[in-house]
């Protein structure tokens, strides 16, 4: 049984008919192309999944896609606007990854984590960060980016 | 991975969810989905509907009113720990919550998911049963209203029967002279409680205990009040001797142990945390 819906996926609609079962990141990533967005755990631990739905990080191997139906979704792809995004900036900058499969989960939770708070201490960008894992192990430079975004953003 | 097939419904009162959740005995209730998803991705459960609550307006409010706090079935632990209404009049719970998982799993978890799965290994249910909470149910036969203590059954078991839905939760809130804490343990890989400890006590002009709970997360079954060793504390001055003393007898029944910690070792975190969270609370009374 086919279930229509609709969201808006990086400032452009798309409408749909998915099986109830279909979750978000394989909705981002199958139907819509956008393979951004990484599967890594696929047990709602690692975050690289990350997405943010009406403006709020989620794990998109959790949510099915008929629970986003009418929201707005913001992957990756959607961060840059001609320009990077300055927290993809300071990634660039700050040498915020090794591998790389993290990443844009990571830059994903790093956005929403200043959208909630835009001057976190070192302590609060770990802490807030806990939903991500790197297991390259590069927290170091990660924090160092959050922590060079929140000055530009902070302008 | 993903869950076997199902199909999906999507009502819009509780009334209606309700209604289907009576028509369809194979059916399981979808709040947030941080744990139902991922047992259905596991294909450890594989329910042959999935009623969505998530958009029922009915569950989404707190508010305030009479001395009690009313939380909706469908209020993510995010909100609950940065409400001000929460934080004021039961900041036990907005402690806990703040605690549970990580900042997505916190924008997407719902107190009433999380007490209706009964995880013993959560947050919430020790902090639901030290704050005396009751559960506002709907069934398709009507409404009830059942007690945090008489709510959790067994191992991820509730009171809840098949086509009952858990609607709000209801706190008395915080009076004068009262202190609170939440303390755990974690699990260092997924950050459940090995032990989590929730009191709760008051304290009279004089600093004297006038009523005192202790409730533990993730040493056995179900969350569990430990009222003996609580109502030892009654009429003490709360000193760190009178809390030693209280808790040096205590013994949590059926005591879990597994890969993860033994039996005695949970008893030890509770004896531990058990302290820890009364002195906080004490100190915050």
């Amino acid at each position: 049984m086919g279930i229509s819906i609709e969201l808006e996926v990086n400032g452009a609609s798309v409408s749909k008919e998915v099986e109830p079962r279909l979750l978000l990141a394989h909705l981002l990533r199958e139907e819509l192309g956008l393979t951004g967005t990484k599967i890594g755990c696929d047990t709602s631990q690692c975050g690289s999944c990350t997405i943010l739905l009406d403006g709020q990080a989620v794990k998109s191997c959790t949510v099915l896609a008929v629970q986003a139906d009418g929201s707005e979704v913001t992957t990756i792809e959607g961060l840059a606007n001609g320009e990077y995004h300055p927290m993809q900036q300071a990634f660039w900058d700050n040498h915020g990854l090794q591998c790389g499969f993290c990443t844009p989960g990571m830059i994903i939770s790093c956005v929403d984590l200043l959208n909630s708070n835009p001057q976190p201490s070192e302590d609060e960008i770990r802490h807030g960060l806990e939903g991500n894992l790197c297991r390259c192990t590069g927290y170091h430079n990660i924090v160092r980016a959050v922590q060079a975004a929140a000055e530009t953003m902070n302008g | 991975m993903y869950p076997s097939k199902f199909d999906y419904h999507r009502p819009s009162s509780v009334q209606e969810a309700v209604q289907i959740l009576a028509d369809n005995p194979d059916a399981k209730v979808l709040a947030g989905g941080h744990s139902l998803i991922p047992v259905m991705k596991l294909r450890l459960a594989a329910p042959a509907a999935l009623v969505d609550i998530g958009r029922i307006d009915a569950l989404q409010s707190i508010s305030r009113s009479n001395g009690s706090l009313r939380i909706g079935a469908c209020v993510t632990y995010n909100e609950i720990a940065n409400s001000a209404d929460v934080q004021e009049a039961a900041p036990l719970l907005a402690e806990a919550a703040g605690q549970i998982g990580d900042r997505q799993v916190r924008y997407r978890g719902t107190i009433g998911g999380n007490l209706s799965h009964a995880d013993p290994a959560s947050d919430l249910p020790a902090a639901a049963l030290a704050l005396g909470a009751t559960l506002h149910v709907a069934g398709s036969g009507g409404s009830r209203s059942v007690s945090a203590s008489d709510f959790f059954v067994d191992l991820m078991m509730t009171a809840l029967q098949a086509d009952e839905i858990l609607t709000e939760v209801e706190i008395p809130a915080a009076g004068a002279g009262t202190g609170s804490a939440y303390v755990k343990f974690e699990h260092p890989a997924s950050g459940y409680a090995l032990c989590g400890a929730a009191a709760v006590v008051t304290r009279d002009a004089g600093g004297s205990c006038t009523g005192a709970s202790l409730c533990f997360n993730g040493v056995s079954a179900t969350a569990v009040s430990a009222a003996a060793a609580a109502s030892g504390l009654v009429g003490s001055d709360l000193s760190d001797g009178a809390i030693d003393s209280a808790l040096s007898g205590m013994s949590i029944p059926d005591a879990t142990g597994d890969m993860f910690a033994s039996a005695g070792y949970r008893q030890e975190l509770a004896r531990a945390l058990g302290a820890q969270a009364l002195r906080t609370a004490r100190d915050r009374a």
